[in-house]
This record gives C-alpha cells, structure tokens and sequence, in this order.
C-alpha cells in the first residue's frame, strides 16, 4: 500500500491545481485559447463617406421636464432613426433621418445617383415635425399604404404618431387625422405589415413608456417596475388599414397590446403558415412572439424566449446559417465587472420543435450596450455577416453611471419606479464610447468581429442601422444614425470577383410595397430566404430590395417567392449581378 | 344559531385550537431535531426554486448541473485524499447553487462554473489555517472570479424580478432559518449596519439616501446575508464577535463604496460588488485572528 503524503505535502499537491485555475481564469479573460473562426480576408471594406456623399445629419436629443432632470440623459437616450425608400420612384434608395429635439428637422436625403444626396426634407414638408404639443420624432417607416405607387411614411414619436401620405414623390400631406392614427404614444419602432392578407398594409406601433406626456408630468413614477420582469409601459398598438386612407385600432380584437416596455419590432411567416407574425424585442423583460392565427387573432407564444429575461435593443431578422429559413438575432446589454446579458441569436426552429434555439456564444454574444443591428451580406459570399452598433451615453468619459445604476438594479422595485428617486446622472458616461462590431460569418467556424479590420472604428453612440444597395452596384451599404451625434454613411466595397443578385418587388394583388414578401434562392448548394422589410432593427427600415450574395456560383438555380397574398411565384435562372424586377402575377 | 351549538361550537373549535397547537408544536419539535446544515440546504433549495420557475433566473440547466458536478466530485476527491474518506457532500450542494445563481458569465461562457467550483471548494483545502478553512468557499469563488476575469464574468445583479413578493418569501424564511441556526444576529447586525453606515454616507456626500440604501434590498444582497456571512463554518467564535465582523464587513463595504463614489482607480469588483469583496478581505482576517486567539488561550476551535 502506498503510504499517504503528510498533511502538508496534501495540501501542496491540492495547491497545484488551485493556482493553475486561478491562472487558467486570467487566461480565459483575455479571450478564447484558440479562436476557430478566421478574421482574416473578410472580403470586403467599409469607407465612411457621409459628409463625401453631401449627408451632414446630426442628431438632437431632446429635453424633458425638469421633474426627471437627473435622469434625463437616460430618458432622452433614443431617437435617431434612419429608414430607407424610394421616396421619389427613381430606383434609387433614399434615406430618411429622424431628430428629437423642439424645433431641429428631420431630413429627407434624395439620392442623386451620381454617389450624392440632397435633403429635400423641407420642400416635402418632412422637415418640421419636431414641435411643442406634438413631440419628437423617434424613427420613421415607409410603405404604400394606399397602394398608388408612391411610398407613404409613418413618423413615430414621443407624441403623437404622424401618417403622412406621398402625393407625387415630391410632396406629402398629413392624413393622420383622416386616417384615425391621432394618437399620442410614446414610440420608439413601428412596423407595417399585412396581417390579415387583404393586399393593405396594416401598422403595429410599439411603445416603451406609458402615454404620459414627457414635457408635463403630472408624477414622477413613469420608469419600469422591474429591471427584468416589466409589464408597466406603453400599450402597443395594431391599426387596420381599411382602405380609402382610413385605419381602425384592433389591438384588443387582435390580442397583441403587450404593455411590455417594448423598443423593437419584426414581422414574417416564421411558422410558414403563411400568415406574418410578429416579433417583439422588449427592454426589461422577455422578447415575444406573436403568432398570426390566420389573421383573426394573434397568440402569444412562449417558443423558448420567456427562458432569459434580458434588456431588448432591437430585432433583426435573416438567414443566418442559409437554412431557408429566417432567424432573429436581438442585441443585449453587456458590461464588463457589471453585466452580461449577452445578445440572442435565436435559430428559428418552429416547424420542428416550435421553438427558437439561442445560439449566441463568443464574440456575437458580447457587443457592449448594443442597439440596432441587422443582418447582410457585406462580402457576398453567400452568407449573411451581421452589423450592430451599440453605446449609450458618451459622456465625460471618466465618469461611469454603472456604480449608481449597480446600486439601484437589483433593488426593490419601489426604489425606481420614480425617476426622481434615482441617482442623478450628471455629466456621467453610461457604456459611452463604444465600437461598432462587425460579425463575419464563417458558418460552423462563428462569427468574428472585423470591424477595425474592414475600417469601422467609430466610437459614436449608435442607434439605428440600416443597410441598402445605395448606387445599385451589388454592394450593402450601412448607414447609421447616432445620437446626438453626426450620421455615418458607410460605402462598401466587397470583393469583386463574388456574384450577386437583387430583386425589386412589386405587389399587385399584395400590398404594393411587397413589405412581408419572401424570397428563397438557391443555387447549387446555397439556399438563402430574406424578407421585405416593413421595419426591423431599432427604429431602421432596410433597403426593401433583398440583396443576395453569391460567392463564386455564376447562376441562380431558382428563386422562389412567397407573396404576402399567398401566392408563390417561382423564377429560373434569372440574369445575376443585376437588380430584377419581380412583379406579382395579378392571377 | 341557538346556544348549544354555540357551546358545542365553542368546544369544537377548543378541540381543534388544542389539536393544532399539537400539532404545531409537534412541527416545532421535528424542525428543531432538523439538523441546521440541512435547514441552510433547504432554503437554498427553495431560492434556486424559485429563482428558476418564477425569473427563468438559472440561464440554463448545464450550468447547474456544471456547478454542482464539478462542487461536489471535488468535495468527494479533495475529502478522499485529504482526510482518507468522502465527506458529507450538503456544503458543496450549497456552493454549487449559490455559484449557479451568483455567477453571470459573458457570452454564455460554462468555463466559469468548471473553475468557480473547482475554487470554491479546493480553497478550503488550501486556504487552511489551524485545520480550518478560512474563507467561505463560494464568497472565494466569485471574488477570485471577479477579481481574475472582470472581462467574462459578473454577479447576479437584478434577475429576481425585483417585487416585494419574492423579496418577502426569501426574507421571511430567510430570517425564519437564521433564527434556528443560531446566526440571525449577524444577518441583522450587518443589515443594521449597512442601513446605517450608508445612510451616513449619503448624508455626508449629499446624496439622495433611498439609492443608497436600496441594494440590501436585492437579490445578490439575500444570498449574501443568508448564506455567506452566516456560514458556520467560517465565522468567529462568540455572538459579540460575530456581530463586530459583521459590522466590520459593512464598513470596509461603506468605505470601498466611498472611494467609488470618489472615482478612485481600483479593479472593478471593488465597485461592481463591494459586500461580496469586503467579506472576501475581512472574514479570513477575523477567522485567522480568531483561530490564533483561541489557541493562545487554550480554548478549543
């Protein structure tokens, strides 16, 4: 028998392995031991070209009542949006940015197709939507709500909502009144989206604080109730389009008034039942899912997200791993030493196991304070790579408010339900003076950050993101609205030697916008699904054109696509590196 | 209702009085025979129980079937080799869920439960001093933690739904097992001193007092004082000295507190999770000093 070591012999041998862990933490600390996936030829640049391309946006964040002076910087936190139209019927993508404070204007850059803009917001008469009495812009979403050709935008505030329609591309006129969309609501997305399949698009509004009115409060209690289980926010709202301009509320009919703090919105057929549902991303509180019952009702489903309660920034929906089918990845809220909420990449997983699988590990999981983020194909290699934009408050940079937010986060509800009982901010940073990230997609291998490598190295407070073919060349270009910070317009340049292909989408017996639309692709091996947006990210509208890339593939097998009508329509072989024009067949 | 059945009533309603208060004082007789230890598993049990059905708060099953694997094979290995038997395993079921609970890694990392369990219970093997360990094995853990990996890992911040109603069963049994075990005192001592050396601290910094107060409310707070600063195992001899380190805990909390107030430069832990780092630096101290003191004097550890 082997005699047994001395006490302290014991204990020495215990050490061994006791200080090797402590050494294997500090390691792991740094990163992974080895990272699998390769960051290196990511295939494509991003060059910021805003002020080059004659956008000059700078965003204002607003000012509330003195009531919640401390926590202002916090509340006012949010509006910077940016969507993408063609505001004038010229195939040329043009952007829209929303401001927040009294009196500065939103812009309307027109795209000029010579690789400039111009803001014409004012001659439209989208510029002064920013006043007393009826809010601050907080994003915008477009859409030909009464199908005549011209794309009509929905402003969403806090205040009221504002419809305004698209006389002849040039000039627009407030139909909010007629349409029956007078309503105050303290929004930060809207989406549309045809729920009930009647070639009209309906709205979902989506609302975070309750419908007080943010300039006079009558009481300070206006925050959540709770850091991960609030119910306590603005009601979100449905609204019917009827037809001949008019909407009707049927939100309770339609059982989708979640009064969940909500700040992000997405819609498709993520069951493939054919009907749209919708996908809600809430701050404090658990992401939902609004399942479509054939347009009569929607079903709250748990699908797997009631499981993590976290801080929801935004929703994104895309093929992530080209499975045909169309995935959600929602940006969290992560600190170092404070919090890791981690982002979600929910693989959808409804048809066979009616549920959403969250795959989000390593670098994807971690953005920092990450707001709008949206899947596409930077490199055109045929898979979707992923941009988030994150930071909160840049302020002076040697203050953080983590330590006050530390203490009240894990209190009694009681202690911040009222603004005026938290810590003032002062001049504090909250997450200020982060990196965008920019997530390769290398398939098995994850996803890898390239943002410094591909040139994106801005330390803004990102908010919105949206991507968009700008100069019809094959390459997505990111714009990205930040608060109360300059815009970024940035130009991509991907590899030249991968194909590409676009389509543009005209409904006929669905909305004309095609918004909801979904286009499945295959060639050879690759099978990728998009969908039309009708708003996605936080507070963004994409490029409505689905953008395909193709690696090396020099044809496109088929290309399916299944209109919001229900109609699917299948093409072959269609002509690549250009952007086709789809039509519905009226029968 | 005539008067005999009000007598009969009357007498019903004696009879029952009586039977209940048999039966609640058998109850109290069987949860007196009840071994502290195994009030202290229950009531993490409940926690964790709780925690999960009601806040979805564990963020997955494999990290605590990671934590309470890894707490409880090292347990039976270290014990094993150690002291040449396994020992009962109820500790390390403890640190094992209190580590799945506290611990909120980045990215969904598992590692951090592999080497938190591993610390936890390997360090009351080598952090001896007398044949005593010194430091409670998850406050160890998530210190040594915190302190080598501020990049990956965090504590439990706010994942109890912050309603009073959790926060009153939790405290209600809390301080029910605390009372039984024999260390209610130092629940309250530290409470009481929390409330009170950071009420002062607001008033002298001019701050608003409720944000300052408002952390012993919250979940990380609850397993502090219900199973850290109370472990039997690492506090001192004697009721008074119990409740002078638990005063010393809060106040070394109150004054890392102020230098975060103060923005000095220390490693993130400091701020992020002052109560847990103060217990980390003082209870060893106190447990050392105390284990020396009562060799001095002759008295049995």
């Amino acid at each position: 028998m082997v005699p047994r070591p001395r006490p302290s012999a014991r204990r020495a041998i215990i050490a061994v392995p006791f200080l090797a862990a402590i050494l294997l933490a500090m390691r792991l600390d740094r990163g992974p031991v080895r990272t699998s996936a390769d960051a290196t030829r990511p295939g494509f640049v991003l060059r910021e070209a805003a002020a080059e391309a004659g956008i000059r946006f700078v965003h204002r964040r607003p000012s509330f009542d003195p009531k919640i002076a401390g926590v202002e910087p916090h509340v006012a936190a949010l509006g910077a949006g940016v969507s993408v139209t063609d505001v004038d019927g010229d195939e040329w993508p043009d952007l829209y940015f929303t401001n927040s404070r009294f009196g500065e204007p939103n812009a309307l850059y027109r795209n000029k197709g010579d690789g400039t803009f111009e803001n014409v917001a004012a001659a439209a008469g989208l510029a002064d939507l920013n006043r007393p009495g009826e809010g601050v812009s907080m994003g915008a979403v477009w859409g030909d709500v009464d199908n005549d050709g011209h794309e009509d935008v929905l402003v969403y505030r806090y205040g009221y909502l504002s419809l305004f329609r698209n006389i002849d591309g040039h000039r627009f006129e407030d139909v909010t009144e007629r349409a029956g969309l007078r309503r105050w609501v303290n929004s930060n997305g809207a989406i549309w989206l045809d729920y009930d399949r009647d070639g009209r698009l309906d709205l979902y509004v989506t609302a975070y604080f309750r419908d007080v009115d943010l300039w006079h409060l009558t009481t300070t209690r206006i925050m959540h109730k709770s850091f991960e289980y609030a119910d306590n926010g603005g009601k979100n709202l449905l609204f019917r389009n009827l037809g001949g301009g008019r909407f009707e509320d049927v939100t309770d009919r339609m059982g989708v008034g979640s009064t969940r703090w909500t700040l992000a919105a997405a819609s498709a057929d993520f069951d493939a039942d054919g009907w749209p549902d919708i996908y809600l991303a809430n701050d404090y509180g658990p992401e939902e899912l609004y399942r479509n019952e054939q347009g009569k009702r929607f079903v709250l489903t748990t699908a797997g997200l009631e499981a993590e309660s976290k801080s929801g920034m935004s929703v994104t929906l895309g093929d992530a791993f080209n499975r045909g089918r169309l995935d959600a990845f929602v940006t969290n809220i992560s600190e170092r030493g404070y919090i890791f909420q981690n982002n979600n990449l929910r693989l959808n997983e409804l048809r066979t196991s009616r549920r959403f699988r969250n795959v989000a590990e390593g670098a994807i999981a971690d953005a920092g304070w990450a707001w709008g983020a949206q899947f596409g194909d930077l490199n055109n290699d045929g898979s979707n790579e992923l941009f988030v934009t994150n930071g909160f408050i840049s302020a002076d940079p040697k203050q953080s408010y983590w330590y006050a937010m530390s203490k009240i986060a894990g209190a009694n509800a009681r202690f911040f339900e009222d603004a005026a009982a938290w810590p003032a901010f002062g001049n504090a940073s909250l997450s200020g003076y982060e990196r965008s990230r920019v997530y390769l997609n290398r398939g098995v291998a994850g996803w890898v950050d390239v943002a410094e490598r591909v040139g994106v190295n801005d330390l803004l407070d990102g908010r919105a993101v949206a991507l968009a073919d700008l100069s019809n060349r094959g390459a997505v270009d990111v714009v990205v609205a930040n608060q109360n910070q300059p815009a970024l317009l940035y130009r991509n340049r991907p590899d030249s030697s991968n194909h590409w292909i676009g389509f543009r989408l005209i409904g006929t017996r669905s909305n004309r916008s095609a918004i909801g639309a979904e286009v499945t692709i295959e060639s050879g091996e690759l099978t990728q699904r998009r969908v039309v947006d009708g708003g996605s990210g936080f507070a963004s509208q994409n490029d409505r054109r689905p953008h395909f890339g193709l690696g090396r593939r020099e044809w496109v097998d088929r290309v399916i696509v299944d209109w919001p009508s229900g109609a699917r329509q299948v093409l072959a072989r269609p002509t690549i590196d250009r952007i086709v024009t789809i039509t519905e067949p009226v029968r | 209702m005539i008067p005999g059945d009000a007598v009969t009533d009357a007498t019903s309603a004696g009879r029952l009085a009586v039977a209940e208060q048999g039966a609640f004082a058998r109850f109290r007789q069987r949860a007196s025979q009840i071994d502290p230890r195994y009030l202290i598993a229950e009531l993490i049990t409940l926690v964790l129980l709780v925690a999960q059905f009601r806040y979805h708060m564990v963020g997955g099953y494999s990290r605590l079937a990671l934590a309470l694997g890894v707490c409880m094979a090292t347990e039976a290995l270290l014990s094993w080799f150690d002291r040449g038997k396994v020992v009962n395993l109820q500790s390390a079921y403890i640190s094992g869920i209190s580590l799945t609970l506290l611990t909120k890694p980045q990215g969904g990392a598992l590692w951090p439960f592999v080497i938190g369990g591993f610390l936890a219970i390997s360090s009351k093997y080598v952090l001896r001093y007398r044949e005593q360990h010194l430091w409670n094995p998850t406050n160890f853990a998530i210190s040594a933690l915190l302190l080598a990996a501020p990049s990956k890992v965090a504590v439990l911040s706010h994942q109890f739904g912050n309603d009073l109603v959790t926060n009153l069963v939790i405290w209600t049994f809390g301080l029910l097992i605390a009372k039984r075990v024999g260390v209610l005192h130092i629940t309250l001592t530290y409470v009481a001193s929390f409330l009170v050396l950071n009420g002062l601290r607001a008033v002298a910094l001019g701050q608003p007092l409720l944000p300052e107060l408002a952390p012993v409310t919250g979940p990380m707070y609850q397993l502090f004082v219900f199973f850290m600063i109370t472990d039997p195992r690492t506090v001192v001899k004697g009721r008074q000295r119990q409740m002078v380190v638990a005063m010393l805990i809060a106040l070394t909390e109150t004054l890392l507190r102020l230098l975060s107030d103060r923005g000095v430069p220390m490693p993130i832990a400091f701020s992020a999770d002052p109560a847990l780092l103060s217990l980390a630096m003082v209870g060893p101290i106190a447990k050392w000093l105390d284990l020396r003191r009562a060799t001095r004097v002759g008295t049995p550890s």
